[in-house]
């Protein structure tokens, strides 16, 4: 792993306005969806953003691509200051950030062979031209795992772990250096799942290519990433190396979350004790005052009301946002002391 | 313990563009008072249609009842006239489905709806009706249920509707719950409250659960007896414990092996099932998992193996026992190995 930067997050914000109304539309509130968030991506290596439905992971990721603007903050990527770009140079540098969406189905066009579908980026960044084209879309189906003689045919020929190919090789068609996978494996079933994820694993091997790797489910994301951020309500609240995060959770959340994920094995989850956790996550419209947290949290007490909690690196490489986590701590390896004797 | 369902030797099928698709293909189970067997496999393995066939809620066209017996009770559900099985379903057999936010009226209040029920099968008066609702909106743990049960649908969050869904499921106590990705749609945090949930009430009920999920986590923590279904076969069918240590089938093994690991070490790299599910319009001879399966024999290619005991309680349908037991002796070779990586 090199230690190069390729991404520097720093601030970012992305706001919505809620509205209401047709012909009189006005504003009924601001859905702050990422909250200043600030973190970097070394070249080669995976970032795993994990969280629940609304926690703004997706958003986040839309904000880093340019796909929507963020409100303030700023994105350097390979030492160039996204925000601000526009028109012809933003679109040079988007050929080096590409997306992988969830939904295969719904991200490609029904009306276009595969073979226009990946074409299409090649020519429109002036990759190359003529049979140039033809050879570079055979190469990238071989690449990832289709026969380029199914570059004739439609996405709906095709099963979902298929045409979830077909949108890597629609990332991959203008040789980008970083990739932003919105949950890239979670329509697919399990034995399909493995073989995607080995392919993203091995093309990384092979094309030097740097991931964003948003999803919710927690063991792919430990598996496929280097470093893991968590995610509550538009703020980040934990940021590690996978190992870090997966066997020594900080933050209460990341502890809860870890908990709750359902294990294969039925003698673990037996002998499991669960921390729980009340309630739904709160709308990002109104999020509570101080940790966004606090009003699901166990150890919560006055000063998580009145003070938000800053993500501090508390050890090498381990940020946590929290005001209690060394006495949370202290008190988690007490009582597995107690079980233990 | 008391046999409340006995399915035997269940065949359903579907017509598409012309095509006979076999989507259930002589299934047969049985279902205990008050154990959990939960139905696990990938999407069109046939686990939903066999459950949505004992509830007789197979739409007719496209689908049909080839053939097969539901016991219920001694009578056979499958052959009762459309009012005898009005009177059983929401009754004494109910079910939970994955979305509750389409399974839900959105024009009537969740009390309404959970009231009808009542009225319907118990005759109940409209304020005793909304008193036992409100009942059971507190069982379930929606708080101030007195205030909510006029609410509509929309007004409560996707985990507030899964309950309100059991809420109706349970009202009429009923002796079997069938309960079909109760959790899928749902955020990990909220999934660990309804399985909670859900083994609360039935300890609190007594009733048998068929629990119907894709998610081997989930059912580690929940069944109690496990059977995996392939391409509209039961291919292994045996208490929980030993299908996750000991799975005997290759499918069972080959989905093991593709799920990433949350809790051991080091990263190892995913042992995917290779090719796809086979096309249920265009059935071959022979055993369905054979073209993907490394254990294959010569004769998977045109006999398919019955579901047969292995060992006591533990049946594959499969020529080779993947721990290395001889299928008509029960003895293992090498007991142990499966899980291996």
């Amino acid at each position: 792993m090199s230690a190069e930067e390729l991404l520097r997050v720093s601030n970012l914000k992305v706001y919505f306005t809620q509205t209401r109304g047709v012909l009189l539309r006005h504003g009924t509130g601001i859905v702050r969806a990422v909250d200043d968030v600030s973190f970097s991506l070394r070249r080669g290596e995976t970032l795993g953003l994990v969280g629940e439905s609304g926690s703004g992971k997706s958003s986040l990721g839309r904000a880093i691509l340019q796909l929507r603007r963020p409100t303030s903050g700023s994105v350097l990527f390979e030492g160039v200051e996204l925000t601000t770009l526009s028109g012809q140079r933003l679109r040079r540098l988007r050929r080096k950030t590409q997306m992988i969406f969830q939904d295969p189905y719904a991200s490609l066009n029904p009306r276009m062979t595969v073979g226009r579908i990946l074409a299409e980026p090649i020519r429109l960044h002036r990759l190359t031209s003529g049979a140039g084209v033809r050879r570079r879309v055979s190469e990238l189906l071989h690449l990832v795992g289709l026969n380029p003689d199914f570059a004739h045919r439609y996405p709906h020929e095709f099963s979902g772990g298929q045409r979830q190919r077909i949108g890597i090789a629609r990332a991959l068609a203008v040789n980008p250096s970083l990739i932003v996978c919105d949950e890239p494996v979670s329509a697919l079933d399990v034995s399909i799942r493995a073989q995607l994820i080995n392919l993203l694993e091995d093309l990384q091997q092979r094309l030097q290519l740097t991931y964003l790797f948003i999803a919710h489910d927690l063991s792919v994301v430990r598996h496929i990433s280097d470093v893991v951020a968590v995610m509550y309500l538009g703020k980040l609240v934990e940021v590690a190396d996978s190992d870090d995060v997966y066997e020594d959770p900080l933050h209460p959340y990341t502890q809860a979350l870890l908990s709750a994920v359902p294990i294969p094995d039925p003698d673990l989850e037996r002998r499991r004790r669960r921390v729980r956790l009340e309630g739904d996550i709160p709308t990002a419209l109104d999020p509570p005052s101080g940790c966004r947290f606090r009003t699901r949290c166990q150890y919560a007490q006055q000063r998580c009301s009145d003070e938000e909690p800053a993500l501090v690196e508390v050890r090498s490489g381990h940020s946590v946002a929290c005001h209690f986590w060394e006495q949370i701590a202290a008190t988690r390896s007490a009582a597995m002391v107690k079980e233990v004797s | 313990m008391a046999r409340v369902l006995e399915v035997r030797d269940l065949r359903v099928e579907f017509r598409s563009r012309g095509k006979r698709v076999r989507a259930v293909n002589g299934v047969s189970f049985h279902l205990d008072d008050g154990e959990t067997l939960g139905l696990v496999g990938e999407s069109g393995c046939g686990k939903s249609v066999t459950a949505l066939s004992i509830m007789r809620l197979i739409p007719r066209p496209p689908g049909r009842i080839v053939e097969g017996e539901a016991e219920f009770e001694g009578r056979d559900l499958l052959a009762l006239s459309d009012d005898e099985i009005r009177r059983v379903r929401g009754n004494s057999i109910a079910m939970v489905f994955q979305d509750p936010m389409t399974s839900l009226n959105p024009v009537l209040s969740v009390g309404r709806q959970i009231g009808e029920a009542l009225r319907v099968h118990r005759g109940m008066g409209r304020l005793a009706a909304r008193k036992r609702t409100i009942e059971l909106l507190e069982q379930v743990g929606i708080p101030s249920a007195r205030q909510r049960v006029d609410d509509y649908p929309h007004q409560f969050s996707g985990g507030m509707r899964q309950r309100v869904m059991i809420a109706m499921a349970l009202s009429c106590e009923p002796r079997v719950l069938i309960a079909d990705e109760p959790t899928t749609a749902l955020d990990v945090t909220i999934q660990a409250q309804i399985l909670e949930l859900l083994k609360r009430l039935q300890g609190e009920l007594g009733m048998a659960m068929i629990l119907i999920t894709h998610d081997l986590g989930v059912m580690a923590g929940v069944a109690d007896r496990v059977c995996v279904m392939y391409a509209g076969y039961i291919v292994e069918s045996a208490a929980v414990d030993e299908a996750f240590k000991l799975p005997r089938h290759p499918y069972t093994l080959g989905l093991h092996r593709s799920l990433p690991n949350l809790v051991r070490g080091p990263r190892q790299r995913l042992v995917p099932i290779e090719g796809l599910p086979p096309d249920l319009a265009n059935p071959q001879p022979g055993c369905p998992f054979q073209p993907r399966c490394q254990f294959r024999l010569d004769r998977c290619a045109n006999e398919n193996p019955d579901l047969e005991e292995v060992t006591p309680l533990h049946a594959i349908a499969c020529w080779v026992d993947v721990t290395g037991g001889d299928r008509h002796t029960g003895q293992p070779r090498h007991p142990g190995v499966a899980v291996a990586g």
